[in-house]
């Protein structure tokens, strides 16, 4: 110990590791998994354009990126590489970037805050939860770069090809490295769902009853129960698989298999064990990676329309029911798999009824907007298209879950479609939204609106662009994951749209400049901002901007819901959560 | 500004209506307009018999979703050109939803819903678990496949039973990538797999499987013209999985029985029977 106010380099360094790097607070951690994600959100869009750039102009030259990438073929992608990239696209984006943004990053920084807490429950677990996606982030980088392909089962990684280390040569050690890395995101992602539901059941503030919590945190919580849930059965059938590949223990391996002309040592499994193990927890993947986000654009719609959410407790029974019912689904992804017909029956009434509680959530938010005074800030416009994407996306998912359609349309480009217009065009977006929305709150100052705007209009230009006509590629039956599919006489004239989509691709990307540099300008030189810039009725604004250690400098205490905008009761257009009513006016808020 | 921006969103339904009418309907750009797009952007010919009902469950989903997504971003386009705070001078309307409602938009999707479901039932059932049957010594038994079709990297390997009708025995033909089927017959194809996950897929038939090593399974159409089609690999099956293309060719009966007599008789001739222990 140093005397008063005197620190030897030592300390210094030690309280910069432990404030900012080993950090326990809830607000740090978050923005390291924001941090981390944009970065791997960077990645995984110039993956997406190597896929883009293969399907546009197979086997030609990639300019600039390809000599650096594969000099010995003169920057041509081969067929291996091709398999890698999209299996790596896959991977990252949703292990990497769409669970942790949401979870890791909003959730860890707005769960406390909205709830009026301290910090986490458990602020230990927490910050281990953001440093075990660093083995993740290092074994999944290195099986990129394993010579001499990387892994190249896609991110459904289905045996036997994953599970045989004969069955796809070039990805010898790959396969295992990814395998583990999926291992630590799992074990990563069981820790934040613990903290995340123990925080929301004990730390709420007084008189923040569970139908008082923003949309954002019943998203949050729904989530953590769906990953505390599925997740487990990912992580064994992970274990599973990886034991098959190092031990021969054969759980996914038929009897008397040969691959490659060489016998497999084990046998006795089943493939399709893998599947329903897999969307057994990868079903419930796509709630998590999207429910969060209704919550988000809930709560911005409400804000910038000023007024009420409509149908806030519909809402709230809606995602519980996607919850429920997201365990009973799975079955349809694998409706052409093997698997009894007469199962497939079950999961396609299932499936359809999982389509309702979108169907009212929608008419909620329509609800919202009619009869409000909308405000067409940044976050607005993005929340404002997650909805619009999000009727295209919910309708394309009709198609696939009705059986008989379903047998044209699976594996082709149908699906492609239908899950970017999901998970890009419509959490993607959303993420976009609350990024502009809660900076202020992060980092005390405002992003440039302008900016704003003209990266909202051009990305919504080119995802659509590159986006929408997927669906024409998929009505022609275009197959995923071809690394030439002009080879087929069926396919050969939907090059010209595929170059299109590829021009569109990259000019999406290229739009992102954008954001990247609105972002990271404004955190230095953006203009500062109060506690309440957009004037909502939240907790988190009642905090400081950026919140201290602690969140907040008084206790909150809570007298009504989120969405109490254009109250009568209330003088101003907004009635935030901690104001007093005021006949009652208990005044004194009581410290702890 | 909340007129231009309620303006790009009424896009989505023109746009996005527009898109699919150009495609069905094959009209300018996807006809070779802009961008040189070549003809045919639909769903590809159909020469199934039993494929029809696919088409028109897909067209009938379209149309259904195509109106609920016309009347929702509708919707939505007019609530924002509407409600912009910089024109609409109203107060908000303050309330927190409602019960009738909520009740409303629950049931009508719901009813719909479970209506899909329900009407897709049938041609389930028959693409998947009616298996073509024929009466053999008086009884009714499960159609006999005529051809076995296994999958391996990179290729699809088929067994034609050969007179007899049965696959296995001494007559049966063997070949590679070259599928022949006999027109206007219920035929039924074993497929199977060697190695890894493969699936078979006839856009053309709207027959798709997927092969799973250690399972057997069958799967069956009747081909109504004659021509030369795809068979694509449609599950990622390793690096080559893009150029696992076979070929089939639908031609009349008899044309399919004399081309699998003189394929049987080459083989008889080379003596290169590919392994037929397997
Ligand atoms: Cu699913
Ligand atoms: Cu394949």
């Amino acid at each position: 110990m140093s005397g008063q106010g005197e620190m030897t380099v030592w300390e210094k360094s030690m309280s910069f590791v432990s404030t900012y790097v080993f950090s326990r607070d809830h607000k740090i951690i978050g923005l390291q998994f924001l941090f981390s994600t944009l970065l791997w959100f960077l990645v995984g869009g110039l993956l997406a354009l190597g896929i883009r750039w293969q399907l546009a102009w197979p086997w030609s030259n990639m300019p600039v990126i390809g000599p650096m990438l594969f000099s010995a073929e003169g920057g041509q992608i081969s067929p291996e590489f091709y398999t890698t990239l999209f299996t790596m696209h896959a991977t990252v984006m949703i292990f990497f970037v769409i669970i942790p943004i949401l979870a890791g990053a909003f959730g860890n920084y707005l769960i406390p805050l909205m709830i009026g807490a301290d910090d986490m429950a458990f602020p230990t677990l927490n910050m281990l939860s953001y440093w075990l996606m660093w083995p993740a982030f290092l074994l999944i980088g290195a099986s990129f770069f394993t010579a001499p392909y990387g892994a190249g089962g896609g991110w459904t990684s289905y045996p036997p090809l994953s599970a045989m280390v004969e069955a796809a040569p070039g990805s010898m050690s790959a396969q295992t490295l990814w395998l583990l890395g999926i291992t630590f995101v799992g074990f990563s992602s069981m820790m934040g769902s613990v903290n995340y539901m123990t925080t929301i059941i004990q730390m709420r503030a007084p008189g923040m009853t569970m139908f008082r919590l923003p949309m954002t945190i019943w998203g949050m919580f729904i989530t953590a129960i769906l990953q505390a849930f599925a997740l487990p059965v990912l992580t064994a059938a992970g274990v599973m698989q990886l034991t098959d590949r190092m031990f021969g223990t054969g759980f996914f391996i038929p009897e008397n298999l040969v691959v490659n002309n060489s016998v497999a040592a084990s046998g006795g499994g089943q493939p399709l064990l893998w599947q329903h193990l897999f969307w057994f927890y990868s079903h419930p993947a796509v709630y998590i990676m999207i429910l969060p986000a209704m919550g988000m654009v809930s709560d911005m719609i409400a804000c910038f329309a000023r007024k009420p959410l409509f149908g806030y407790k519909p809402m709230v029974y809606s995602i519980s029911g996607i919850a429920g019912l997201g365990f009973i689904v799975w079955g349809h992804h694998m409706f052409v798999s093997g698997m009894n017909p007469v199962l497939g029956m079950t999961f396609m009434v299932s499936t359809m009824m999982i389509a309702l509680p979108s169907a009212v959530k929608t008419f909620n938010w329509l609800g919202t907007i009619w009869g409000s005074q909308i405000r067409f800030t940044t976050p607005m416009l993005f929340s404002l298209s997650f909805v619009a994407m999000f009727i295209i996306g919910g309708l394309s998912g009709i198609f696939m879950a009705a059986t008989p359609v379903d047998i044209f349309i699976h594996d082709t480009y149908f699906i492609v479609a239908h899950f970017h217009y999901v998970l890009f065009a419509g959490t993607a977006m959303a993420v976009f939204g609350a990024i502009y929305f809660w900076f202020p709150k992060m980092f005390g100052r405002m992003m440039n609106e302008t900016l704003g705007k003209i990266h909202f209009f051009l990305t919504f230009i080119f995802l659509n662009g590159t986006f929408y006509t997927m669906h024409i590629l998929g009505a022609v039956g275009f197959p995923r994951r071809l690394a030439d599919p002009y080879d087929y006489p069926t396919f050969a004239h939907l090059q010209p749209l595929n170059e299109f989509m590829t021009v569109c691709a990259i000019l999406m990307v290229a739009s992102q400049v954008f954001f990247a540099f609105n972002f990271i300008y404004s955190i230095f030189f953006g203009p500062a901002v109060g506690r309440n810039p957009w004037r909502c009725n939240g907790l988190e604004w009642t905090a400081p901007s950026p919140p201290g250690h602690g969140n907040f400098d008084f206790q909150p205490i809570v007298y009504r819901g989120p969405y109490e905008y254009g109250s009568p009761e209330a003088d101003e257009d907004y009635y935030p959560q901690t104001e007093a009513p005021p006949k009652e006016a208990p005044v004194v808020a009581p410290a702890h | 500004m909340g007129r231009y921006w309620s303006m790009l969103f009424l896009l989505i339904p023109i746009l996005g209506v527009l898109t699919f009418v150009c495609a069905i309907a094959d009209i300018w750009p996807m006809n070779g307009g802009a961008f040189a797009f070549p003809r045919n952007h639909w769903l590809p010919e159909n020469i199934n018999d039993h494929g029809h009902v696919i088409d028109s469950l897909f067209t009938f989903i379209l149309y259904l979703t195509g109106v609920i997504f016309i009347g929702t971003s509708s919707a939505l386009f007019w609530f924002m050109w509407k409600y912009d705070a910089d024109r609409n001078t109203q107060p908000i309307r303050y309330t927190h939803g409602s019960h009738n409602l909520e009740i409303i938009w629950s049931i009508l999707p719901a009813a719909a819903l479970l209506f899909i479901a329900i009407y897709q039932m049938n041609a389930w059932a028959d693409a998947k678990l009616r298996r073509p049957t024929e009466v053999v010594a008086n009884r009714e038994v499960l159609q006999k496949p005529f051809v076995r079709v296994t999958g391996r990297q990179f290729e699809w390997r088929l067994r034609y039973a050969g007179e007899d009708g049965e696959i296995g025995t001494r007559d049966d033909v063997h070949l590679v990538n070259d599928l022949h089927v006999p027109l206007d017959k219920e035929v039924v194809i074993q497929i199977e797999s060697e190695d890894v996950l493969h699936s078979f897929f006839l856009p053309n038939l709207r027959v798709k499987q997927d092969v799973v090593p250690g399972m057997t399974q069958f799967t069956w159409f009747r081909a109504n013209k004659a021509g030369v089609y795809d068979i694509v690999c449609a599950e990622l099956c390793g690096w080559g999985h893009y150029k696992m293309r076979g070929r089939m060719t639908v031609e009349p009966e008899d044309q399919f029985k004399q081309w699998l007599a003189q394929k049987f008789e080459e083989q008889e001739k080379s003596g290169t029977t590919p392994d037929s222990g397997e």
